[in-house]
């Protein structure tokens, strides 16, 4: 229990350190950084669930794929440091007051609702019955899912590819 | 470790997300802060299945189509970027303002 405290409270630190320094990083390339952190913290917090495999799924999709995405469309896209955005504005103060009423109401909520108060059964399942529930109950969803993914492929190719005259 | 815990601390994450997507205005910061906020989902999703009211096997298996969904519109999210860039010569995202190709 206490061990278990003590990863989570490390892990969430860096998931949200990651997180707030990606907003507020000057370089780009060290926001990519800073989500990947924040992604592979994530992936610890998952271990800590008992979601093994969903915390390998986490580390290959996001922390792999997606950071690496990510840089892609830094590379390619150029981004200017526009001189608006060092002065604190109207719009970003706005946006400030919004977020931190939505989380104080989520807070609110998650902290009397009582079905969120702690339960005694706890469940660990195994990466056998995933698999087994996942071909099993959850097959043409899987199937759509390879659909999905094969289209967003094809997709990207067409819309990312330059027309020719 | 306690179920409100997890989901406190997904609360904060996808705060911080939705923080990025109203402030930020290059769109690919605005892409991958939607990415964040996918993310304290599935921490929701994944800390139902454990300790949730009734545990079960669906929160992880729900996770992995949102992985899957995740990854395929950041894809070509980053496709429709590129293909906007090469014409509008940006990456603001306020400068998008006409739909016309």
């Amino acid at each position: 229990m206490n061990a278990e405290f003590f990863a989570f409270s490390l892990f969430s630190v860096f998931a949200i350190g990651g997180a707030v320094f990606f907003l507020n990083a000057i370089r780009v390339m060290h926001m990519a950084l800073s989500l990947a952190f924040t992604f592979f913290s994530l992936a610890g917090i998952y271990l800590l669930l008992q979601a093994e495999f969903l915390a390998v799924v986490q580390v290959l999709v996001y922390a792999g794929g997606i950071s690496i995405l990510m840089i892609f469309g830094i590379m390619l896209t150029k981004p200017e440091e526009s001189g608006a955005s060092k002065s604190f504005q109207l719009h970003q103060w706005l946006s400030l007051i919004v977020v931190t009423g939505f989380f104080l109401v989520i807070m609110l909520i998650i902290y009397q609702n009582p079905i969120f108060a702690p339960t005694v059964k706890v469940y660990s399942p195994s990466v056998q019955s995933i698999g087994t529930t996942l071909f099993k109950d959850y097959a043409i969803p899987f199937e759509l899912a390879s659909i999905l993914l094969l289209v967003a492929l094809i997709g990207a190719i067409v819309l990312a590819r330059k027309e020719q005259k | 470790m306690y179920l409100t815990s997890y989901l406190a601390l997904a609360a904060i994450l996808f705060c911080i997300g939705l923080y990025g997507v109203l402030t930020k205005r290059n769109a690919v910061m605005l892409l991958f802060s939607v990415e964040l906020m996918l993310n304290a989902v599935n921490l929701n999703l994944v800390a139902f299945s454990r300790l949730g009211f009734f545990p079960n096997i669906e929160g992880q298996i729900f996770t992995f189509f949102t992985i899957t969904v995740a990854a395929a519109e950041a894809a070509v999210g980053l496709a429709i970027l590129i293909a906007l860039y090469r014409k509008k010569e940006t990456a603001e995202a306020d400068q998008y303002n006409s739909l016309k190709g």
